[in-house]
């Protein structure tokens, strides 16, 4: 047998980081790396947002919440395809770190999705009139939100572990086509009063563009945004981790 | 240095009020049970390690 045979391939190295013990370890030397940063990129993101921009021409000082509107917004869909991505793992390949990701990541998926309702409510109605409309991407960012707490409910009901992450998986990969219509709903259905997405209009090219006295806080806080949400993912996880291994030993321990 | 936000000071303000509040209701569960489970899992380890 040669060398080249034995040796691990990227993929092997890879698919070695979901081990449990070696992702115990690499994401507790990470956790404060990247809980600081979000912090950093949180604060200075919301706080360069509210005290140092100026008001809109048409939206006056609501443009303000655009810093947090639009990133729990993104959260909330990319949360959910990275539980689509979780339980594609886990069925797949059967990686418990995985499916327990996208177990810690629900939580905090459907946190950002209420934010981003309840600031759009909050948005609309000085700005349309009305705090809800059956709109196509506000209704199926609602269906999300449901998603979500079915996914979170379902786990919670089914005491088998095995068997709650084969059914939310199932759940989770059904859920990702609404994820993906929340994105997308504005250009699928030509109607409702939801704009287009605000972050690809900023190169400054075109003429609704966000102007760059908007954008620079708002991709601060985007990063913020997604940087806590990676921290509480990676303490989330751990915690899954922790409370699969007290599980085996509690049941070890009434066989003994 | 509170900027002046004209008539929509309730809109934005409660955005802001609303969102850090559930935001740190979801960091406070999490460290909490993050915490919990620490600790039951070293007892108990420390239990079969005995």
């Amino acid at each position: 047998m040669n060398n080249r045979s034995i040796a691990p391939t990227f993929w092997d190295r890879f698919w070695r980081l979901a081990n449990p013990k070696v992702f115990m370890g690499w994401s507790g030397r990470a956790l404060p790396w990247v809980a600081a940063a979000a912090g950093l990129f949180l604060c200075s993101g919301l706080i360069w947002g509210y005290f140092f921009t100026p008001d809109d021409i048409r939206q006056g000082s609501t443009v303000k919440i655009i810093y947090l509107h639009v990133p729990a917004a993104l959260m909330a869909i990319n949360g959910y395809l990275l539980m689509f991505v979780g339980a594609l793992v886990w069925l797949i390949r059967r990686q418990h770190v995985s499916v327990l990701a996208a177990k810690a990541a629900a939580p905090v998926g459907m946190v950002m999705t209420l934010i981003a309702l309840a600031t759009g409510a909050i948005w609309g109605q000085p700005m349309w009139g009305t705090y809800w409309v059956w709109d196509p991407r506000l209704t199926s960012f609602l269906i999300l939100f449901l998603f979500y707490v079915g996914y979170i409910a379902l786990w919670a009901a089914i005491e088998d572990e095995d068997t709650a992450a084969d059914l939310t998986s199932v759940l989770a990969i059904v859920g990702a086509v609404f994820a993906m219509l929340s994105r997308y709903a504005v250009f699928f259905w030509n109607q409702g009063l939801h704009q287009g997405t605000t972050v690809t209009m900023a190169d400054g090219a075109q003429q609704d563009n966000i102007s760059n006295v908007f954008f620079q806080p708002l991709l601060l806080s985007m990063m913020g945004f997604g940087l806590l949400f990676l921290t509480l993912l990676l303490i989330g996880t751990r915690t899954e981790v922790r409370s699969r291994r007290l599980k085996v030993l509690q049941a070890r321990e009434r066989m003994e | 240095m509170m900027p002046d936000l004209g008539k929509y000071g309730l809109e934005v303000n409660s955005s802001y009020v609303l969102s850090l509040l559930a935001l740190a209701v979801i960091i406070g569960l999490y460290a909490k049970r993050s915490r919990a489970v620490k600790r039951d899992l070293a007892a108990m380890e420390a239990v079969h390690d005995a």
